[in-house]
């Protein structure tokens, strides 16, 4: 290697190397420390004692931690593909250089720098059942007014529709910005190749958008499974544990039981969880990619 | 007329006008060149053609049928892509088969018709690659095939050569060449390049400005230019244009004056607007002026640039009064530049354009 070289190398490590502390320092050592402590009866007064993996074996067994497994996992089931579909929809239809499309860009993209806080105040007044928007609605159609928050069977899609309110302006400035990468002149190809609108979105545009589409997936999986504000604010978790969720059942345990440990253990389970299922969508995708190749 | 038919279509983009009142009928067999400098509205024609443009007045007929107001899909035209446009998740192919698919055609014919455009175009063992993984040249192939397999009534070529480097540029250009000896249609070429409007085309449609300056084969487009414009665009080096004046009359035909002194009988027949004493651009092409053999009356010259291409040489000078002018010399000529030299004009051979643009060509041989 020559010196000129090596100085590079080095001037490079100097530039990377800022990044790599802080990344280190507030993600690898946490998660090796809550990989520690998982194995730990821990409390937060800094008390430690070697269990193994009795956390772990505690969890599996945990019927509250099943239940609220089961919710999560239905949350982001009922979240993930219809925030999927309906931003991509609305992407198709903003993706377009009018003043109104302008706008509308900015309309759907300003939910999504309000707080949790701000935006389950505003789902509360919209469900609430005594003057709620909804229950004010339905009375004008001479119904009775449901009690979203407090009914087991309304509990988990009220919450999912205030996710999904939320969490669309994200998703949809990504497909945005995946559509515009799509050379105009594929699209004027398919329209001398007789291509109808449906053949041209099934066979051009989707497929030049799949890694945005994956991208989406995969970011609105790993999100919703570790959903918690909206739970915590709008329900706390009830009516009796209809709507806790794993994160939600990490905090109680942790600042509520003060069962550091054990709150890690699931931690760890659940950061295992995400990986795992991010990974799945990736290798599918890559996959199927390599197939066709 | 069974080929393509342009009847006075004019196209705005909001205040700016593109093309006004186009008019242009296209053999069915034709090979026709839309030639002009960027922003004439050559690509503009060519789009509203394909209909991916739409227009604001006018009338596009193709096989005697009225297309202007058909899907893009529906002319029955083809298109080959500046940038190829191949779908690029897709094989070759699928890419070749897409049309086909959305148009309806039986499988077997599809795969009948790839085979065969595949066999042609030399791109049979690629059938199974993706476009990311070919070449510059072999994109093009496959973009030609896309348009060939479909059979259309005319095919449309944006910039075809553009894209290329100077040894693919030879090689594709033979292929267009034979391209339309294997198709059934019309061409329709858009480019900016005079060289290959007129090596390939059987018409060259010169545009500039919003109009179709000149419409004729690429001879008569060469010998016969029909303004200054086309003139100046059409061969290389550019038919240099020299101030004059009209210094009178031999029997029918003009006498030129220069600035410089020179007076030059040319082969043009008097005309309008040729009355001695008017101004006008007398126009030479580099094959019409040569150096003199010593102690021969001429031009006399100061060479600028000596541009040697081997089998002949052009000599960029400069006359007395400071006029450029364009001679050339067979095969390399020793002449530098700075030295003085003698310029003899084949002045018979010269055109003269007035000053609204009209051009004069010589008579007939007296």
């Amino acid at each position: 290697m020559t010196g000129a070289a090596r100085r590079d190398g080095w001037v490079g490590y100097a530039f990377v190397g800022p990044f790599l502390l802080v990344y280190a320092a507030i993600l690898i050592v946490p998660l090796l420390m809550g990989l520690w402590i998982s194995l730990n009866n821990a409390d937060l007064f800094g008390r430690r004692e070697w269990v193994g993996l009795a956390n772990y074996a505690q969890a599996l067994g945990d019927p509250v931690l099943g239940q609220a497994f089961a919710n999560t996992l239905t949350l982001t089931l009922l979240i993930v593909p219809p925030l999927t579909v309906i931003a991509l929809l609305l992407a198709l239809a903003l993706n377009r250089a009018t003043r109104l499309a302008a706008i509308l860009r900015g309309v759907f993209f300003s939910s999504l720098v309000l707080s949790v806080t701000i935006v389950t105040l505003i789902w509360r007044f919209i469900l609430t059942p005594d003057a709620g928007l909804v229950a004010v609605g339905l009375g004008a159609l001479g119904r009775a007014p449901v009690p979203f928050l407090s009914d087991p069977a309304y509990v988990i899609p009220a919450l999912a529709v205030t996710t999904l309110w939320w969490s669309l302006g994200f998703p949809i400035m990504l497909f945005l910005a995946g559509l515009q990468q799509v050379p105009h002149d594929i699209y004027e190809a398919a329209a001398l190749d007789g291509a109808g609108r449906w053949t041209v979105f099934r066979r051009i545009t989707l497929p030049s958008i799949r890694r945005t589409l994956l991208l989406v997936v995969m970011l609105q999986t790993a999100a919703q499974l570790q959903i918690f504000g909206q739970a915590q604010l709008l329900t706390g978790g009830g009516p009796g544990g209809a709507s806790r969720t794993i994160v939600l059942y990490i905090f109680e345990v942790s600042f509520g039981r003060w069962e550091l440990g054990y709150a890690t253990a699931i931690a760890e389970l659940l950061f295992g969880m995400i990986l795992a299922v991010t990974l799945l969508q990736y290798w599918l995708v890559i996959r199927h990619e390599e197939q066709r190749a | 007329m069974s080929g393509l038919e342009l009847i006075d279509v004019s196209k705005s983009y909001g205040a700016t006008r593109v093309l006004d009142g186009v008019s242009l009928a296209i053999g069915a067999g034709e090979f026709v060149a839309f030639l002009g400098p960027s922003g004439s509205g050559k690509s503009t024609l060519l789009r509203i053609i394909a209909g991916l443009e739409s227009l604001d007045a006018g009338e596009v007929w193709l096989g005697g049928e009225r297309i202007d107001g058909l899907a893009p899909g529906a002319r029955g035209i083809a298109m080959v892509f500046q940038h190829y446009a191949l779908y690029p998740h897709m094989t070759v192919r699928e890419n070749m088969a897409f049309g086909l698919v959305n148009a309806g055609v039986p499988k077997d014919e599809i795969a009948r018709r790839i085979a065969q455009a595949a066999e042609t175009l030399e791109i049979a063992t690629q059938l199974d690659k993706k476009p990311g993984q070919m070449s510059g040249g072999q994109r093009q192939r496959v973009a030609i095939g896309r348009a060939i397999v479909k059979k259309p009534k005319l095919f449309l070529l944006d910039e075809p050569l553009s894209n290329l480097d100077a040894a693919l540029r030879g090689r594709t250009r033979v292929e267009l060449a034979q391209l339309r000896t294997r198709v059934d249609a019309a061409l329709v070429m858009v480019t900016h390049d005079q060289s290959e409007a007129m090596t390939l085309a059987d018409r060259i449609v010169v545009m500039n400005d919003r109009r179709i300056q000149q419409v004729g084969t690429p001879a008569e487009v060469y010998a016969r230019p029909a303004n200054a414009f086309v003139a100046g665009f059409v061969g290389s080096p550019a038919m240099a244009m020299l101030p004059a004046r009209v210094a009178g009359h031999d029997g029918a035909r003009v006498r030129i004056g220069l600035p410089c002194g020179a007076d030059l009988p040319t082969a043009i027949p008097a005309a309008a607007g040729l009355e001695e004493g008017a101004p006008v651009t007398l126009g030479l092409r580099a094959e019409h002026v040569t150096l003199a053999p010593p102690a021969t009356p001429g031009l006399p010259a100061r060479i600028d640039l000596v541009e040697r291409l081997g089998d002949r040489t052009y000599l960029y000078a400069r006359l007395s009064d400071g006029s450029e002018i364009i001679a050339h010399a067979p095969g390399f000529s020793a002449v530098r530049p700075g030295e003085a030299v003698t310029l003899a004009v084949d002045a018979a051979a010269a055109h003269v354009f007035t000053a609204d643009g009209t051009a004069h060509h010589p008579g007939p041989r007296a």
